[in-house]
This record gives C-alpha cells, structure tokens and sequence, in this order.
C-alpha cells in the first residue's frame, strides 16, 4: 500500500506517456484497436485518480490536516536543485479527478466521432492529459513549467489537424500556441527571479522562505510575469481574445478538455504558486485580479448574449465563468490586506473555496456542454443558431441533457454551478462589495443566453423540418432528420449530468477536499 | 613536460591532422572510384579517434596546460569535442547526400576534417597571432566547401561572398589584434591581459580593439551586424556544410571571442559585454523578423541561425564570474544543445532536398503522411530550437536567460523572452506545413542509412540533453571554471 502511495501520482502522470508511446507502434491501419487500447488504457489513471481521492480523503481525516500528501522528492538536475518533486493535497486531488474523468470520456466520445487520423489523435490526446496531470503535481518551478508547455504541442496539433476548415483551425492554433507561449517566457523569467532570490526551485520551500519584499521592484515584476501567464491560460480580460478562437476550431473532445481542464490550469497557477509565493504583492493587488474578474464575469455573458454560434457563444461563457474564479481568487488575496481578522478570513476561505469550486464545477458542466454542441453538430453540420429550433419535441432526450447542462451552467440550486456561485459571491462580498455587486449582473446575462439563446433558439417553437436538410446520426451516418442522442452520447454525458445533481444536492464531498487545503492556506499566509 | 606528453595532449589534433593527409592520400591513390565511400569511413574513424582522445583528455581531469601557444584545457577541449561530433554527423550524412554531386568527394571529406583541425587549433590559441591564424585557417577550408558545387552558380556565389566577406573581416580583425599589440608589445593573451589597464586614453584604444576583433569572431558566428554573408551563403553551400558552418565554424567564433576577451581584456570586461549585449539585440530581433517571411527552409534556417547568435551571445554579454549562472556556461551548453538539435534541422532539409530537389516550404506539405519519422524528428528539432521543455534548446535558453536576469540586465531579458516567442511563429509554421497541409504528392521519403543514423544521433541527443541535463551542466561547469579562474 506505502509502495503504491509512492507511486500513484508517478503514475498517473507517465502511464499516458507509456500509451502514447504503444500507440506510435501500433499499425496506422489498425483504427479500432487503437481507439480501443487508448480508451481501456485511460481507465488506470481515472483509477487510480479515484483511490488517490478516497485515499487522500480517509488519510486527511486521520491527520486532520489539509496537507501535501504523496510526496515523492528526487533529485532530477542536482547542479541546479532541480528536484522531480511531486504531490498532492486538497486542491489537486480533485482536478486530477476530473482531468481523468474528462479524458476518459474525451477518448471514449472520439472513437465514435473521429474519423481521420486516428492513430495521431489517440496518441496525442494521451500524450495531452501527461502534461496536465503533470502541472497538478509538480512542486517544483521547473518541473511545473516543462509540464505547463508540454501540454501546449498536443493541444495545438488538436486544433490544427482536427479543426474544420472553415473555422480556420491554423490559425487558431498558432495563436493559441503563441499566446500562451508570450505569458509562460516571462514566467521562465520570473522563476529564474524566485530561485536567485530564495535558492530554490521548491515551490513549498520559496514559499517558506519568503522571496523579496513586498513592493520592491523584482517583486512586482515577477508577480505580473506569473500573473499574465496564468492569466492568458485562464483566460482572463483582456487576454482572452485566443480562446473563442480556439475553442471553435478544437475537435469536440479538444473543446472539453480544453475548457474543463487547461484553463484551469491558470487558474490552478494562482493558488499553488502565486498566492502562497507573493502574498503580499497579491494581497496588494488583489483588488485588480478581483477586477479584471469582474470585468471577465460581465463583458463575458455579454459578448455570450450576441453570439449566432452555438460554440462561440459557449467559448465565451467560459470567459465570463473563469472571470468567477478570478474574482474569488483576488478577492481572498485582498482580504489578507485588511486587519479584519476571524471574519475577513472566513470570507477569504469561502472565496477560495468558491473559486476552487467554480474550477471544478465549471470544468464537468462546460465539459458537457462543448460535449452537447458536438452532439448536435456531427447531426447538423452547423453550430448556426438561427438554424436551429422546436429541437425539443425530436430530440427530446437530448433536449433534457441540454437542460440540465444549461441550468448548471447558469446557476440554478440544486445543480452544481450553484454552489460555485454562491461561496465565490458570499466571500466576495464581504471583501470587495462593490466589485461583487457589479459581478452579479453576470449572473443575470448567464441566464438570459443560456435561456434565450441556446434553450429557446434550439429547443422552442416550432420545429421546421425545411430549414435543416441535411442530418446525419451522431456516428455520422446519414439520417433523413434529427435524431436523438445515440447510446454512446449518454454513456459520455450522463456520468457529467449525474455528477452536476449530485455535486449540487450535495457539493461536500468536493468542497471538503478544497476547504481543507484553502484554510491551510490561508493559515500559513496569515502566520 | 616531456615529448610524450606533448604527443599526448595534443593527440586531437595529431589525430585529425594524419586523418586529412591519410584520406587524401588514399582517395589519390586509389583507382577504382566508389563514391568517396571510403575517404568517408576513414574520415569517421580518424573522427572517432580524435573524439575518444580530446574525451580521455577532458575527463582525465586535465587542467591548464600550455603546449607551444595552444592551452590544452577542458574549456578548449570541450569546444574540441564539439566540432569533431558536428564534422562527424555531417559527414555521415554526406555519404549520400554528396554521392555524384562531385567528383571530388575524397578532398571533401579531407577539408571536413581539416576544418574540424582547424577549430581545435583556433579554440586552443593562447595567443593572438595563434586566433587569427587558427580562424584564417577555417575560414580557407570553409570558403571552398561552400563552393564545392562547381557547377552551380549559386554555391559559387556562397563560396566567393563568404571568401569577400572573410577576407574583410579577417583584415579588420589583425587590426584589432594590432592595437593590442601596439599597446602591450605582447601577443600573448595572458600577457595583454596583465598589461591593459582599462584607464583613460588606453580604454578607448581597447573599445577599438575591441570592435575590430568583434569583425572577425562576429563573421563566424553571423552576429548581427557582420551577418551579411549568412543568408547567401548558407542558401548556396551544399546543405551538409551549411549545417556545418551554422554549428561547429558558428561555435568557433564564440569560442575565440570568449577565450579572447575573458583572457586578454578583462579589465574591460563592462565594455565589451555592453557592446555584446547590443550585438545580442540586433541579433535577436533582426534574424527574427527576416526569418518571418522566408520560404526556402535553408535561408530561413540561416536567419533563425543568426537570431540564436543573439541569445548564445547573451552569455557572454551577461558573463557573471561567481554568480549562480555564470554566463558563460549559459553559452556552451547553448552551443551544444543547439549543435544537435540545428543539424538535426538541417539533416531532415537533406533529406527532403534528397527526395524532391527542393529546399521550399512546399516540399514539406503533409511530411507527416509521406515520412512520418522525418516530420516528428523535424518537430523535434523546432520544438527544441524554440526552446521548449525538456528538450536540449530549453536549457540552453534557460542558462542565458538566468545569467541576463542575474546580471539584472531587464531589458534585454525582456527582449530575449520577445523574440523566443516571436522565433516560434516561424519554426511552427514549418511544423504546420508538415502537419496541417496536405500535400499533392504522395510518394513516401527513403532516407539513406548514413542520415538516419546522424538524425538518430541527434535527436536522441536533444532529447537527453533535455531529460538528463546533469552530467552535461557538470561538465560544463568544469569547462569554464578554468577560464573563469585565470581570466577575471
């Protein structure tokens, strides 16, 4: 048992990279079998995820604390104290979660839907989810930024290769490549900075030691390196313009992982490195990562509202819900400013905790979601809204599917976006009001798009069969109209639609997992 | 010292020296004619030999020795090294890439092998007249290679714009060497380097020395502004040499500067990293922007090869003795990485040129399908190039990039970090060629032996440098230790 403990998170990270590389060796001819090992194989990471979160939850209950576990720390370059040192506490277990989980169902959906090379897809859809896990348990500088650019060269193949021709995918790719590429130079930059200031590239021994004072020049410097690289990844406003871009071009199952696991990344940047490294430099700007939150949240679900583009508009949603980690984030780092003691601290953990939620919330719903426009655009061959409508009275399961995705995504109780909202909210407004105030208007843009655009565009009115003429079923055969979701769509949608209503009756199992790390946190910041 | 040590220390060069007489000689002697197959495989086995002797040398912990005016230590050893592997992969891939394409294949390999003397002998210099008669040297041997298609207009033209533009620089560079002469009465780098003082009129005349000499080191290395000579000749050379003087002539240059202005000019060191550190900019940028737009892979190849000038030069324009990142180690695990992974690049142009007769971005259209292990090396190679982890390149920007934000030099770390991200654009397009384009041809690519084994090599190389960069630092750290030590 100590053995596998040692091993699980070296594990869930390589084994990808071990079927990526069977993948190269199999026969280009041999499609099925590809798309078959690929999709059994990611099974054992997604295990293994699973008895990293059982395991990790019934050890916290003995320790009673939020702490690293599964540490493993070996030297990697010793000139440099470059350490392959990993981990992982309350904030990683659950993103390695749904990391696993999306890449399971991302591979499961693609051997239905993807057609042309295949065995590259596999391959590099695996290889992917190596440089994700990896940034979620890296805890050293350098190990976290060669996973942080590993993950770029599969995502741009992705969008590259398997965009449609008419969504300009190279384009999209080469900026997506760029943008994040500009953002993660500086923040080579500012790691350089950390270790000539602490002496180490550990991202828990700098934050221990402390890097330069607050306000010195190297300080503020090296924070806004970090700051906009995490920021592009997130997105946040203004940085954001890559990612509509992108996000249409990307293959259906790119689309997933791309909103519910690479953004996070940026956002999951914040936490692990920013916030417990330069506290204080965040602290004192906090209130302009709360802002540029703010401004995402609303100019987000405004942008959102005019989109003809059923993708598009669900690219930009992502804006305005990232603008909701970002504000819950920024709002906590403001908190430490203020002497407000045991009240203001609280607010400061349920704005983390809110803003850790909305990541992983965000990343099952807007997963279903890119899921659901792929769904109906392998029938349609269109994303065009207008194209669309009275879908609900054909279509009628994944009319329901849609429903559920839709109503989490804006926030209703009872499903999982709620929960998200409201701590985010709650703790926000007891710090920055304003800001919060303002942030709720997005609330109200959220649920006109999703109401007026997607649920009655597509779903209401009358269906009229002359508009849309050419269907196919959703492996795409040729179907004389729109057909309903195949059983393959609801094996990939229904475990994400059932976690959005369990998570949402009952967020705990996931909100205890982030509150113990994010008091942690907060606990050591405040000492 | 007695005769057997000197025989012994200077066993590289003894090596490489019989091995250029023994391939001419035998190319001449021999009848049949086979393609210069077998000046080749002597060539590598003389290259081979070389390689163990200057690796027994270096690892055998050897420290400063000064045989005649050549210093034998593990700064020069490992530039040493350096050239004979990129000699030897460059050789390799000849084999048949140079099949039928000259007559004169036995001399070929000869000047390879001479060239590869003639850095060991250049990096080696502890003198002046030594650097200007060890470059001199190269520079010969280069001047032909690049116009050793005869009949093609264009490598006339590379072998007599590199021979106009050599000559200029080699004239300006023996001024420089002149004033420090003039100034010092010595031609001994050690010596000058005692004498200079960097006081009142004789910091001018050194700042003139100083440019002067940069004429002939910047010439090798194609820094930016003594580049000119670069596009042209690197488009017109016969591929293989191209990847040559872009590696091992390129690493040279930085070699010589290094050795001279650590040794010779230390107590000028804050001018000439200052003007370095321009060169570096103009470098960077300038190679950058132009490699943007071009099409033919060999040109764009030699703009990106002047825009890494840029950043290894950083080392030296960030030289840092004592500091966590010294510079200068910046510089020679720079060199190294990118002597791999920019062969690398310019094997995959031989073979595609092999295969199709073109060095045109279209003729990469859809390698992926064609020859997929010659577009996943490609990419390897740009990645690297890029600077992407873990690859080989990575660390290479990373040692620069550290000493320039140790040095606290901001601007110019701002400027690199810039220009990384503006080199990507054009190293992915290539990648986006092979991978997104579909191509109109369908034939797969063949590769001959000699270049899958030199590919394999390199590439296997980027990707160790990358994952297991210790022994690599370490030995580095002991290359430059010495120099660091005796020179600042």
């Amino acid at each position: 048992m100590d053995l596998l403990r040692n091993l699980v998170l070296t594990l869930i990270v390589f084994l990808p990279l071990v079927g990526t590389i069977v993948v190269m060796f199999m026969p280009k001819e041999n499609e099925r079998g590809i798309k078959r090992f690929a999709t059994w194989w990611s099974l054992l990471p997604l295990a293994l995820s699973i008895f990293l979160a059982v395991d990790y939850w019934v050890g916290f209950v003995a320790r009673g604390a939020g702490d690293m576990a599964y540490e493993v720390k070996l030297p990697w370059i010793p000139a440099l104290d470059v350490h392959y040192h990993i981990g992982a506490d309350g904030l990683s277990v659950p993103l390695i979660f749904l990391t696993a989980l999306l890449t399971t169902l991302g591979l499961y959906y693609s051997a239905r839907t993807i057609k042309k090379r295949v065995k590259e897809f596999f391959a590099l859809f695996l290889f992917l989810s190596t440089g994700m896990f990896g940034v979620f348990v890296s805890l050293d500088l350098i190990l976290f930024y060669v996973f942080w650019e590993i993950g770029l060269v599969p995502m741009y193949f992705m969008i590259g290769i398997w965009g449609q021709q008419k969504d300009r995918p190279q384009y999209a790719a080469i900026k997506f490549f760029l943008y994040t590429l500009a953002g993660s130079v500086f923040m080579l930059l500012a790691i350089i900075g950390i270790y000539l200031s602490a002496g180490t590239f550990d991202i828990i021994e700098a934050a221990e030691k402390g890097v330069w004072a607050a306000g010195t020049l190297a300080a503020t410097l090296s924070f806004w390196a970090f700051f906009v690289a995490f920021a592009i990844k997130v997105p946040s406003f203004p940085f954001h313009t890559w990612l509509p871009d992108a996000h249409t071009a990307a293959p259906t199952a790119g689309s997933v992982i791309l909103a519910g696991v690479l953004l996070k990344l940026g956002a999951y940047g914040f936490l692990r490195i920013l916030l417990p490294i330069f506290p204080e430099t965040f602290a004192y700007f906090g209130w302009v990562v709360a802002l540029l939150g703010v401004i995402g949240i609303v100019y987000g679900a405004f942008v959102s509202l005019a989109q003809t583009d059923l993708k598009r508009l669900i690219a930009y949603s992502s804006v305005s819900h990232m603008g909701y980690v970002m504000l819950g984030i920024g709002a906590a780092a403001f908190a430490l400013n203020s002497n407000g003691g045991e009240g203001m601290l609280n607010n400061a953990a349920m704005a983390i905790n809110g803003a850790a939620l909305q990541m992983f919330m965000h990343g099952i719903i807007t997963g279903a979601l890119f899921f659901l426009v792929g769904v109906i655009y392998e029938r349609a061959h269109t994303r065009d809204l207008a194209q669309f409508g009275g879908l609900s009275s054909v279509v009628p399961v994944f009319y329901a599917t849609m429903m559920f995705a839709g109503f989490a995504s804006l926030g209703l109780p009872g499903l999982a976006g709620f929960w998200a909202e409201f701590f985010t909210f709650r703790g926000a407004f007891g710090i920055v009001p304003v800001l919060a105030t303002v942030g709720v208007i997005g609330i109200v843009i959220t649920a006109a798009y999703i109401l007026y655009r997607i649920i009655q565009s597509v779903f209401l009115g009358e269906y009229d069969a002359k508009k849309l003429t050419h269907w196919s079923t959703g492996a795409g055969e040729h179907a004389d109209g729109p057909t309903d979701m195949m059983r393959f769509e609801k094996v990939t949608l229904w475990p994400l639609v059932a976690l959005m209503i369990l998570l949402g009756i009952y967020p705990a199992p996931v909100l205890n997992f982030f509150n113990t790390t994010a008091v942690a946190l907060l606990g050591r910041l405040v000492n | 010292m007695n005769a057997l040590d000197i025989l012994q220390l200077l066993s590289p060069e003894l090596i490489l020296a019989l091995t250029g007489f023994v391939v001419v000689s035998v190319d001449l002697a021999m009848r049949r004619r086979d393609e210069g197959r077998t000046a080749a495989t002597i060539a590598l086995l003389g290259l081979g030999g070389a390689l163990v002797a200057t690796l027994l040398l270096a690892f055998a912990g050897t420290s400063t020795v000064e045989a005649f005016t050549l210093a034998i230590d593990p700064y020069s050893l490992f530039f040493k090294a350096l050239a004979i592997v990129s000699v030897g992969l460059v050789i390799l891939a000849s084999i048949s890439f140079m099949r039928g394409k000259s007559r004169y294949l036995g001399e070929y390999y000869a000047l390879l092998v001479f060239a590869a003397l003639a850095i060991s002998l250049a990096v080696s210099a502890t003198n002046l007249v030594m650097v200007y008669l060890g470059i001199e040297f190269l520079s010969i041997t280069s001047y032909i290679l690049a116009s050793y298609f005869r009949q093609d207009l264009r490598s006339q033209e590379a072998g007599v714009k590199y021979f106009l533009y050599g000559a200029v620089a080699g004239a300006v560079m023996l001024y420089g060497i002149s004033l420090l002469y003039g100034a010092t009465g010595s031609v001994d780098l050690a010596t000058v380097g005692a004498l200079f003082s960097a006081e009142g009129d004789q910091r001018l005349l050194g700042i003139a020395a100083i440019i002067l000499l940069l004429a002939g080191f910047g010439f090798k290395a194609s820094l930016v502004p003594f580049h000119q000579w670069a596009p042209d000749t690197y488009e017109g050379a016969p591929t293989p040499i191209t990847a040559f003087l872009s590696t091992a002539s390129k690493a040279a240059g930085f070699a010589v500067a290094g050795r001279v202005f650590m040794v010779a000019l230390p107590n000028l060191v804050a001018d000439w990293t200052a003007i370095l550190g321009s060169l570096a900019i103009l470098s960077m940028t300038l190679g950058n922007l132009v490699a943007l737009k071009q099409t033919n892979l060999k040109r764009l190849l030699a703009y990106s090869s002047i825009a890494q000038a840029g950043y290894i030069v950083l080392g030296l324009a960030a030289l840092n003795p004592g500091g966590d990142f010294d510079g200068v180690g910046g510089l020679l695990i720079y060199l190294l990485a990118y002597l791999f992974t920019n062969i690398g690049a310019f094997l995959v142009v031989m073979a595609i040129e092999q295969h199709s007769g073109s060095v045109d971005l279209a003729a990469y259209n859809g390698l992926i399908k064609r020859a997929p292990a010659l577009a996943l090396w490609m990419t390897l190679f740009l990645l690297s190039l890029a600077g992407i982890p873990p690859l080989a390149g990575f660390f290479g920007k990373f040692f620069v990039f550290a000493a320039v934000v140790e040095r606290n030099l901001l601007t110019l770390a701002a400027i690199a970090a810039v220009n990384a991200v503006v080199a990507a654009f054009y190293y992915l397009n290539i990648v986006r060629a092979m991978f997104f384009v579909e191509s109109e041809e369908q034939k797969p690519v063949s590769v001959a032996a000699g270049l899958s084994a030199a590919l394999a090599i390199s590439g296997i190389m980027v990707l160790v440098i990358g994952i297991a960069a210790q022994p690599f630092i370490t030995w580095i750290s002991r290359s430059v230790e010495m120099v660091l030590v005796s020179g600042m």
